[in-house]
């Protein structure tokens, strides 16, 4: 697996937040995606939005609780289609199956259509390893890969880089002259690119969705890559989840709706492919292997939580990125892992331990955008909370790790506020404590410990005179109401 | 709820209102009675127990939310000026209960009489008396907009309010309805704030940077007051205001129905 940098978060978002180029990234894509999702939305109209949320969400749900037998399902069908499946439990057996059909094979280069399973294993390296080259054919994939970088949103990996950025990337590795042209520079990137495509001995996708009954590999692109890598080489590996699998050919419809219109507001993407085993004796083209790879690492344990089982139903559009005002402001680099966002803030700590991630569930207001954004209505705030629920109170101390100020501020702030009477001592002694630094009832900056996080740029109203329970027996409890005979 | 005369409401006034701003608390007494509701205020009641769900402590929140179960068990209707503890009262403590089948019917039986503020004035009762109350039966509130109001306001959505309680249209139609209010558009005013209670103060880089943002939106309506259903989102958003000494009036919406000109 790719390092995993969670525990930075603090400082990795800081140093996000002070970055113009990168907030200038984040904002400016984030409200663009959103503001075409929202029109596309507006189009089908609301109502029929939640209709087909609804339709999605309950495919999931059935498909998840029943994954074991629709897992075999697909097994069966694959194999009946003349592929090979291979299950892997982590990341390490999955690179493994991976690195042997190469090794195998003499596979001396690999072509990769955009898949985010292959980053948290880090498939890349591996094959690099053993001499494969291996190359990204997404021109976003491809533009970090040439950054030695890591995608920075679900769908679109290289939007924290600018127009600039990306043509001095382009004059340094390839040579050509520096050019801000996009038609330029996508022409350069195919340049390269094509002949890859016709050279590669192995192709290797990710999935969007598995479908069961027909044992069909189901990819959503807008470049064409994607089927360049499943169709050309010799061999096509796909490699994915295994929450992606839906039962029918008629369950996938209602994705295909949701999915476009989630991620980039597009009705439909410029290419669905449908790859249902390799090339058979009457097929013009194709691969002459085909195998899936269907990965657990730590999957398992998400769906063994019914608590978290839901995160499983993410069908990885992005859209909680680009409402979430976290992500746009402290971008996707900072969460430390590959999955960035609100959903990440779910899958991360469960992926590479909860408490080493703990600051994802907690850089949160729990606003609730992502849940309303989500096309299978994913409830991420109450995910959130749960996670936060185990780091302060888990009976498993492996996954207990809130600080102990934490701990003792809210033990200090239950018992003030269980006891009336103590509540107005504390009441008492806070405003005593509080008188140096108040001025005009207000509480400025100030270097008191804990005060000074809030204070360092705001304003804090000092405890009032008398509270609202007093002033309710003193004048208000006896006043007649209007209207009242 | 039916609407009736002299419905009679149990408020729960949340303890920010309570320590920290209880003038907003007068201004809901008066206008729940300007509206003909009987205002009670059950003794002994203090926090929700929300910034202790928000940060995981679920036993200190059960503690917390125990003693609210008890002190509105008889209420006709729980009144909350604020929808984040709304919220709490009616959305999170049907979670925090899941697993007690008796404590979580008593949460259900709860969440069914629970109402935010603004969603009772506009959704159940209506005002019928001194001059304010509609009597041309428009459903206006019997006001027209003042050529010279006394605030002109932009409200800001909080996020419970809207994304849990599902309250979007009940704040606007009062203000608009309102005598002496004026309401300018937000941009982008879905937006949180940045509060989020203890996220504050735990990632106070990122809180700043977002409530920049709403800052900046707020000057660029023009408004010359903002407000919004939840006092600690106008803690925050005031917070601001007041450090950067922005030519701006915070008010709770409850405030500006009790007197635009306060």
């Amino acid at each position: 697996m790719p390092a995993v940098a969670t525990r930075d978060f603090v400082a990795a978002s800081r140093a996000a937040v002070q970055d113009p180029q990168l907030r200038r990234a984040f904002g400016s894509a984030g409200a663009g995606f959103d503001g075409a999702r929202r029109d596309a939305i507006a189009e089908v109209s609301p109502e029929r939005w939640e209709e087909w949320r609804e339709e999605a969400r309950r495919i999931k749900e059935h498909a998840i609780g029943n994954l074991d037998y629709y897992l075999e399902l697909l097994d069966s069908k694959v194999r009946a289609n003349g592929g090979q499946v291979h299950f892997a439990a982590d990341a390490e057996q999955a690179n493994r199956i991976v690195a042997e059909i190469a090794r195998s094979r003499a596979v001396k280069i690999a072509t990769k259509s955009k898949s985010m399973v292959s980053e948290e294993l880090g498939l890349n390296h591996v094959l690099e390893a053993q001499g494969v080259e291996v190359l990204e054919t997404d021109l976003g994939e491809y533009i970090i890969q040439l950054a030695q970088e890591t995608p920075s949103h679900l769908v679109a990996p290289a939007v924290h880089k600018n127009r600039a950025q990306v043509a001095r990337l382009f004059t340094e590795h390839l040579g050509v002259p520096y050019s801000e042209d996009i038609d330029e520079m996508a022409r350069v990137a195919r340049v390269a690119l094509r002949q890859k495509f016709l050279d590669a001995d192995m192709g290797i996708s990710g999935a969007n969705f598995l479908v069961a009954e027909t044992g069909t590999l189901v990819i959503v692109t807008n470049e064409g890559n994607g089927r360049l890598c499943t169709s050309a080489p010799r061999i096509h590996i796909g490699i994915t989840g295994m929450e992606k699998v839906i039962p029918s050919m008629q369950d996938l419809a209602v994705f295909l709706r949701l999915l476009p219109r989630s991620a980039t507001g597009q009705r439909i993407t410029s290419y669905v492919s449908m790859v249902s085993g390799p090339r058979r004796a009457d097929d013009e083209d194709g691969p002459e292997e085909f195998h899936l790879v269907i990965v657990d690492n730590g999957r398992s344990r998400l769906l063994a939580d019914a608590a978290l089982r839901e995160s499983l139903y993410c069908i990885r559009c992005g859209a909680c990125l680009n409402v979430c005002p976290i992500y746009q402001r402290v971008g996707g680099h900072a969460y430390g892992w590959v999955y960035p966002g609100p959903i990440g803030s779910i899958v991360t700590p469960e992926l590479v331990g909860v408490a080493q991630a703990k600051d994802l569930p907690n850089a949160s207001t729990l606003c609730g955008a992502c849940r309303d954004a989500c096309p299978v209505q994913i409830n991420i705030p109450r995910m959130l909370l749960h996670l936060r629920h185990q780091l302060a109170e888990s009976p498993d101390s492996g996954r207990r790790a809130a600080s102990d100020t934490d701990t003792m501020l809210a033990r200090g702030f239950g018992a003030i506020m269980s006891n009336p009477m103590l509540l107005r001592m504390a009441r008492r002694l806070g405003r005593l404590a509080l008188r140096p630094v108040s001025k005009g009832g207000k509480i400025g900056a100030t270097r008191l410990p804990l005060l000074s996080r809030w204070t360092a740029a705001r304003d804090l109203p000092a405890p009032a005179p008398r509270t609202f329970a007093e002033i309710w027996r003193d004048e208000l409890a006896d006043e007649p109401t209007p209207g009242d005979r | 709820m039916t609407a009736t005369p002299n419905t009679r409401a149990a408020l729960f006034a949340t303890c920010i209102i309570d320590q920290l701003y209880p003038e907003v608390g007068v201004s809901v007494v008066r206008t729940l009675r300007r509206y003909g509701v009987s205002v009670d205020f059950p003794a002994g009641q203090t926090c929700c127990g929300q910034p202790l769900y928000n940060s995981g402590f679920t036993a200190g929140a059960r503690r917390l939310a125990l003693r609210v179960l008890d002190a509105f068990a008889d209420a006709d209707c729980v009144i909350v000026p604020s929808g984040s503890c709304g919220a709490m009262l009616r959305v999170f403590y049907l979670d925090l209960f899941a697993d007690d089948p008796e404590l979580r019917a008593k949460a259900e039986a709860l969440a069914g009489r629970v109402y935010e503020f603004t969603e009772f004035l506009a959704g159940v009762v209506k005002p019928v008396s001194g001059g304010d109350g509609d009597d041309d039966g428009n459903g206006d509130g019997g006001h027209s907009r003042s050529e010279h109001p006394a605030a002109v306001a932009a409200y800001h959505p909080s996020c419970h309010l809207l994304r849990e309680l599902g309250v979007r249209a009940a704040p606007r139609r009062l203000l608009d309805g309102a005598a002496g209010v004026a309401v300018n558009e937000l941009p982008n005013a879905d937006q949180c704030c940045g509060f989020g209670g203890a996220f504050a103060v735990k990632y106070p880089h990122i809180s700043e940077q977002m409530l920049a943002d709403k800052l900046d939106a707020i000057t660029a309506s023009g408004a010359d007051t903002v407000t919004a259903c939840d006092m600690g989102c106008l803690m925050h958003i005031g917070g601001g205001i007041s450090r950067r000494q922005l030519p701006l009036r915070v008010r709770h919406i409850a405030q500006l129905l009790d007197n635009p000109g306060s």
